[in-house]
């Protein structure tokens, strides 16, 4: 089973990367980009398990190590599971 | 003569700056404590979390350190009181841990900063500061990427309504929030901070206004 863990900063946490990387787009002449945020993408390689608790699992492992939730909020994808399994609400946290 | 000790990860680099500071306070040899112990020997009375690039800031700057074994041990040993300080990436280190409020992010200029910055001391009543004044300057110095202190609205509120900030820059090097330097937690007995006392301990490395950091912390005790 493959997982993937998408992290970025949460909404209202200045990006500095991502504003570097925005002003480097706008440098090359891509005047419509407004903004850019730069997170990672972490690909879990994972022992065959039901969906439901590998998400659970999963989300334990985002909360406990693989994301910072004072600065970061994250998604989680399962390959072959029809929809986005799992989102953390950054509406709820801001 | 007051036993420490200093903890070591891979890819520290400030802990023998952290024992030899410590070793001229206190004359005697603090504890190196590797990673992987369980427990802290039962003599130790103050901890330092050195600087460093622990784990080469893989996956986050302390994050990985902050779930080492021996980090379980200090965090129940501060619930109850031991004092633990932590020193730019150990101060990383204490808040990946949730020991201290915040994050240290990325410095909003990019790049690394090192060089020495004058700290005002914005409250000298703590375990940490107490042989400083409030608002006295002291130049300490400062080497790091990641040290842009951020916190949510509401955890700055409470950490400044609580008088946690212990040291702000006097010219931000960094983009922290409220020019944060460094923090104690509610209890008083962790500090966090970026800049490096510990490398200022002797003049001949050029200042020594480190030192009444630690005669404080150790006089506490």
């Amino acid at each position: 089973m493959i997982a993937h863990v998408y992290v970025g900063l949460k909404p209202g946490v200045l990006d500095p990367q991502g504003r570097t990387i925005a002003r480097s787009l706008n440098d090359l002449g891509y005047d419509e980009v407004q903004d850019a945020k730069q997170g990672k993408v972490i690909t879990l390689t994972l022992a065959d398990s039901d969906p439901e608790l590998a998400k659970a699992r999963i989300t334990e492992m985002c909360d406990r190590l693989l994301a910072n939730t004072v600065i970061e909020s994250y998604r989680i994808e399962i390959e072959g599971a029809a929809e986005v399994q799992a989102e953390t609400d950054p509406e709820a946290e801001s | 003569m007051t036993q420490t000790a200093v903890i070591v990860f891979p890819a520290s680099n400030c802990d023998r700056d952290a024992v030899t500071a410590l070793e001229q306070i206190t004359g005697k040899t603090p504890h190196r404590v590797w990673h992987r112990e369980t427990e802290l020997p039962s003599d130790v009375r103050f901890v330092v979390v050195p600087g460093g690039f622990s784990y080469g800031d893989y996956l986050r700057s302390g994050a990985i350190a902050a779930n080492s074994p021996i980090m379980k041990d200090i965090k129940e040993k501060a619930e109850k009181g031991l004092p633990v300080a932590g020193i730019c990436n150990g101060f990383q280190i204490l808040t990946e841990a949730q020991m201290l409020p915040g994050a240290l992010m990325r410095n909003v200029g990019q790049k690394f900063v090192c060089s020495v910055e004058p700290l005002r001391v914005a409250n000298s009543q703590t375990r940490f500061t107490k042989h400083f004044d409030k608002d006295q300057v002291i130049d300490i110095p400062v080497a790091h990427h990641d040290g842009n202190y951020f916190a949510d609205d509401e955890t700055l509120k409470a950490v400044e309504g609580n008088g946690q900030v212990v040291f702000r820059y006097a010219d931000n090097p960094n983009g922290s929030r409220n020019d944060i330097a460094g923090i104690i937690n509610t209890q008083g007995n962790v500090l966090g901070m970026m800049p490096h006392p510990e490398r200022a301990v002797d003049a001949r490395h050029g200042g020594t206004d480190g030192i009444n950091l630690f005669k404080s912390i150790l006089e506490s005790l």
